[in-house]
């Protein structure tokens, strides 16, 4: 079974999954390998990373140097393939005219989704991360503790590849022996921080990422992520003996050619296609879920893009991983007479909660990494150093004036030049140009260093999406019209991290590109920029308070599931990316033990 | 530029709010999202300035922003002048872009060509592109620094800033530039070793 166009499609399935990206592509990985038949609908068009990824390409050889532009705005080489904040035809809108009610949403139309050009920061949440509440007594608990997704973390760990270190810090689990790989050595700059940072109290440790520091045990991994499952292990094996170790070139971004990293597209996609169980479908761009007279799910409508023609498909089980928002939209739309305000929506509560990431940033220039001996720092494609949080007690003690944590992510060194190396010096040379400028901008290069807070906010009321009544996509598809608003934990949150930004970057003698914010509703990046919206279907386990159940199975449909985002219940400052992929592995184990035992 | 061209500047000219800073996205909820090399380009090509879009120097404008690039970055030991690697053509390309925020650069490199030329013309009787290196720096020396400039050349000021963060960013891409500058990656390698023992040495880090 293979990728194939819309009039290709099996009369029914046992899976249909709309969405190819970290949970789309790890419940039909875990589907197909476990021998069900899985049909995959992706809205934009198929993409291969092996022949498609700029991995040698210098900004020089693109148009405007590679820089940002509305078509392409993580710069040109970025792996993003139709997608951003905007996406041509496809609109979303907002409730507010006031852009700090606004809310940005990204979407990538290509096979894999946002997979291919994200961060790969790889982050478990920890056991206060699944029980905030009780904490604090803000926002929601999970149905599930760190004990329940911790075998899922060590499997995902193993399949995707992820460098990393134990360290035993306060909620951020160690991993089991063997599970991860060795982090790569930290950059100057990077050590530099460390050294420093340690002075005023902050922990800087080998950050998570999933990106292959050595290569795979393909004899060893395979047994333990499929146990008892000889098929499902040699088709493991063979994929990972695909796979390449970094040469510690190139950004991540960009997606990877040698498979070093993990991509849906290179990790979760061959092995189950290899299996013969899934068919793809790209172009597929899903409109709503089919009900039956009973409420049960029976098969998806998309349209094709390709000739713009609606079809239908047929299933026992319908997972939506189409991303937290794009799965909200579908459900909203699938309204019947048994489902008057969509789909699962008994509770009222789809659209409702939904999060992103605190985001705010800071840079320095620090005089020691000035002239530095050259030497190559491009290793792994992004951060090999994090500042995990650190305040933990000081902020149950109520000493901080907001309840959650943040991480700090930090780039600093000789990075490929871009269309903005060497700009903004006149501030540090006093305007120089001619051959002062050119020794000026050697001694400058990679003497920044930029520090950006990724931190936890708390679902709110006014953060919701609904259907915008007028508005439809160039598809027909009435549009999703968001509500955004942050609190003042987020805020206050934002306002903290410009202060640690501004004392460290003094503590290492440095000088602040400008003065760090006091205000953080000034400092705090737009909700949606961050990128790792979730939550709009919450689990819980009271059907009126909750759209899902423990295993992302809707309350309401027993045969719908969501396995993206949308079920977090809160948004823990550690990137979503890895809990998704835990979450739908888990959720598909559960489905495919309900669909044995005939309860679907 | 064409009546549908100039439509299109001031509509993006008055959604945009994107200051050219490095760090930020240009994209923005409600922008108009303008013609340029589409959202699903070839990344494996290789792109010639001029290729996607129409570019704006006439050869006026083109000679004096030669003359200007090579007065900001002329060749040293390090490495040529700007305009032997062409960079006076990444300006062009740059200012000719149908995004928001490029047309706001666009006026202000266009315009500030012409108040050099006249400038020079003012105070040496010939154009930019024909002084002496001597008399090309006097003028410099007055509006290479906005917050010193006196208040009649703080516009010109402004529009040196940008000429040159454009000239810095298209010449430390080439391949000429990367070397000049020290980068010394984008090459595969069997071990990341980290930094060696002379820059530990030199942070205190060893």
């Amino acid at each position: 079974m293979p990728i194939i166009t819309a009039s290709k499609t099996q009369p029914s399935y046992d899976v249909i999954v709309v969405g190819s990206g970290a949970a789309g592509g790890q419940t039909a990985y875990t589907c197909a390998l476990e021998g069900a038949k899985v049909l995959m609908l992706e809205a934009g068009r198929n993409y291969d990373p092996v022949k498609e990824t700029p991995m040698f390409q210098t900004n020089g050889q693109a148009p405007l140097r590679g820089a940002s532009t509305p078509d392409k705005p993580f710069g040109f080489h970025d792996a993003t393939v139709d997608g951003g904040w905007q996406v041509p035809g496809e609109p979303y809108t907002s409730a507010s005219d006031d852009p700090e009610r606004q809310f940005w949403w990204w979407r990538a139309r290509m096979l894999g989704g946002r997979t291919n050009h994200w961060g790969r920061i790889s982050l478990r949440n920890g056991p206060y991360d699944f029980k905030p509440r009780s904490r604090d007594g803000l926002g929601f608990d999970w149905p599930i503790g760190y004990a329940d997704v911790a075998p899922y973390y060590d499997k995902v760990e193993m399949l995707v590849g992820v460098y990393g270190s134990n360290e035993g810090l306060e909620n951020t689990p160690d991993s089991p022996a063997g599970v991860l790989m060795p982090p790569p050595a930290m950059r100057a700059g990077e050590r530099y921080t460390q050294k420093y940072a340690k002075t005023l109290g902050i922990p800087v440790v080998p950050i998570h990422r999933a990106v292959m520091s050595v290569r795979q045990d393909a004899d060893r991994l395979p047994k333990l992520i499929h146990p008892g499952n000889l098929r499902a292990q040699a088709l493991l094996a063979e994929s990972m003996r695909s796979r390449q170790a970094c040469f510690w070139a190139t950004p991540c971004g960009r997606g990877c050619s040698i498979k070093a990293n993990y991509q849906s597209t290179t990790v979760h996609l061959p092995p189950a296609l290899a299996s013969g169980n899934l068919d793809i479908v790209p172009n597929a761009m899903a409109r709503e879920v089919i009900t039956d007279d009973r409420g049960r799910a029976t098969g998806v409508i998309y349209i094709d893009k390709t000739t713009g023609k609606e079809q239908r498909v047929r299933g026992r089980v319908v997972v939506l991983a189409a991303s937290s928002a794009e799965s909200v939209r579908i459900m909203l739309n699938s309204k019947s007479g048994l489902f008057p305000n969509g789909l699962a929506n008994s509770s009222g509560l789809v659209g409702k909660y939904i999060m992103d990431t605190v985001g705010a940033s800071l840079g320095g220039q620090i005089p020691a990494l000035e002239g530095l001996p050259l030497h190559n720092e491009d290793g792994a494609g992004g951060n090999h150093a994090y500042v995990p949080w650190w305040l933990y007690k000081e902020q149950l003690a109520g000493k901080l004036g907001f309840a959650r944590g943040y991480h700090i992510e930090f780039n600093s060194g000789r990075q490929m030049p871009s269309h903005g190396t060497g700009a903004g010096l006149d501030l540090l040379t006093g305007g120089s140009y001619g051959r002062k400028f050119k020794e000026d901008a050697r001694r400058y290069y990679g003497s920044q260093l930029g520090f950006a807070g990724r931190g936890e906010m708390i679902p709110n009321d006014n953060s919701f999406c609904e259907i915008d009544p007028k508005v439809k996509d160039k598809w027909g598809i009435p549009v999703l019209r968001f509500n955004w608003k942050w609190s003042e934990h987020e805020t206050r949150q934002a306002a903290h991290m410009q202060k640690t930004f501004a004392e460290l970057i003094t503590a290492m003698g440095g000088r602040v590109s400008r003065p760090p914010a006091a205000d953080g509703a000034k400092a705090i990046e737009p909700g949606g920029k961050i990128i790792h919206e979730v939550g709009g279907t919450i689990m819980g386990s009271d059907p009126r308070k909750s759209v899902t159940n423990q295993w992302c199975q809707t309350w309401d449909v027993k045969n719908l599931f969501v396995t993206d985002g949308g079920p977090f219940c809160s948004n823990a400052d550690k990137n979503p990316t890895l809990t998704i992929m835990a979450l739908a592995w888990r959720a598909s184990d559960h489905l495919l033990s309900e669909l044995k035992k005939g309860n679907l | 530029m064409d009546r549908r061209d100039a439509i299109r500047w001031m509509v993006t000219a008055a959604t945009t709010a994107a200051v050219l800073d490095p760090f930020t996205f240009a994209a923005e909820p409600g922008v108009v999202v303008a013609k340029g090399y589409g959202t699903d380009p070839d990344l494996l090509k290789t792109y010639q300035p001029g290729e996607v879009w129409r570019l704006t120097f006439n050869d006026e404008q083109r000679a004096i922003a030669i003359a200007l690039c090579d007065t900001i970055i002329p060749s040293d030991a390090g490495g040529p002048a700007a305009s032997r690697v062409k960079v006076h053509d990444f300006i062009d390309e740059w200012i000719s872009a149908p995004y928001p925020g490029h047309e706001l650069d666009r006026k202000v490199i266009v315009d500030g060509l012409a108040w050099i030329d006249a400038e020079a013309q003012r105070r040496f009787g010939a154009g930019f592109v024909n002084l002496v290196a001597r008399q090309r720096n006097a003028i410099c020396d007055s509006i290479c620094f906005e917050p010193k400039a006196q208040p009649e050349f703080k516009t010109a000021a402004r529009f040196f800033r940008r000429f040159r963060d454009l000239t810095a960013g298209g010449y430390y891409t080439t391949p000429e530039g990367m070397k000049d500058i020290g980068y010394t990656g984008n090459v595969p390698l069997d071990k990341f070793e980290g930094p060696p023992p002379e820059v530990l040495q030199k942070l205190g880090l060893a």
